[in-house]
């Protein structure tokens, strides 16, 4: 079987599309929150948590630590909730 | 399809006890530089709250247009190393080449905008010494470019490992930590946009 008859759709997961394509949208969504919702609390936080949802998405699926050992997975996933936690609440002061 | 696995070894032991990308070693590294950045945003934002002022007038002078753009083609980058990395690992050595050769390619596009924003930055009197903002700007995305050009290097080494002639077992360790590194500056992207660019 030459590479020339392999199926491009069928080597590669179709859920790494979707979630290139979910990052997308979330990243133009991003700019829209920033202006639009400029100044106001709701729209901040809402940025620095799609921020975090995005580098989720990038670590579970692209660097493919949804199938890692579960401490790698788990330390991965503290780090979102640090991450989120830290941003989050040193933008708010606390 | 025989001889050719139609999904990525990473899907089937999932079912088991999970998988290392990559090399263990590497993600050492890769974790620590997660939290070198994790250090640079938490000091960013308590440098920012001792003027918010200042840092939100500073980072509605740089435009959104080439961050916005930069974003698109990093996330563009990786999703070419992680469908080269399922076409390796399927066998398709090829297919995993040319993938591999469009994500440097957008690293370079990457590499062209970044300057030519700071270029223009730099011109109007917005350089790294021009007030605290800036310096913290060209200070974190510096850094993350440096991280990019390091990327033309390891992007490379999956270019000229893909195009060997051995069993896909012997590269894929090497594919895998690389292609891992590279999600990783995309990854610290994502915080990054948001965080200089976008927030107020």
């Amino acid at each position: 079987m030459t590479e020339r008859n392999l199926s491009i759709r069928k080597l590669i997961p179709a859920r790494v599309y979707a979630v290139w394509a979910v990052l997308v949208a979330l990243s133009i969504l991003g700019p829209v929150l920033g202006v639009e919702g400029r100044g106001m609390l709701w729209a901040e936080i809402a940025l620095l948590t799609l921020a975090v949802v995005k580098v989720r998405f990038v670590g579970l699926d692209f660097m493919e630590l949804r199938h890692a050992p579960r401490p790698m997975r788990f330390a991965f996933e503290a780090y979102c909730l640090v991450l989120w936690g830290l941003i989050v609440g040193l933008y708010l002061g606390l | 399809m025989s001889g050719v696995e139609a999904f990525p070894p990473a899907q089937v032991a999932d079912e088991q006890t999970g998988r290392i990308p990559g090399e263990a070693g590497l993600w050492v590294f890769i974790f620590g530089d997660m939290l070198i950045f994790l250090a640079f945003f938490a000091s960013y934002l308590v440098e920012r709250a001792e003027d918010p002022a200042l840092f939100n007038a500073s980072s509605q002078s740089v435009g959104l247009t080439i961050g916005l753009v930069n974003t698109i083609i990093l996330l563009t980058s990786s999703l070419m190393v992680a469908a080269g990395v399922s076409a390796y690992r399927g066998g398709a050595r090829r297919i995993a080449r040319w993938m591999f050769v469009m994500a440097l390619l957008c690293a370079i596009a990457f590499t062209i905008l970044k300057v030519s924003e700071y270029a223009h930055l730099i011109g109007t009197g917005h350089g790294p010494g021009s007030n605290s903002y800036f310096t913290w700007f060209f200070v974190v995305t510096g850094t993350h470019l440096m991280h990019v050009l390091i990327g033309f290097l390891t992007l490379g080494m999956m270019i000229s490992r893909a195009g060997r002639d051995e069993p896909v077992e012997k590269g894929q360790a090497l594919i895998e930590g690389a292609g891992c590194y590279w999600h990783m500056v995309d990854l610290l992207w994502m915080v990054i946009f948001p965080l200089l660019y976008l927030l107020s």
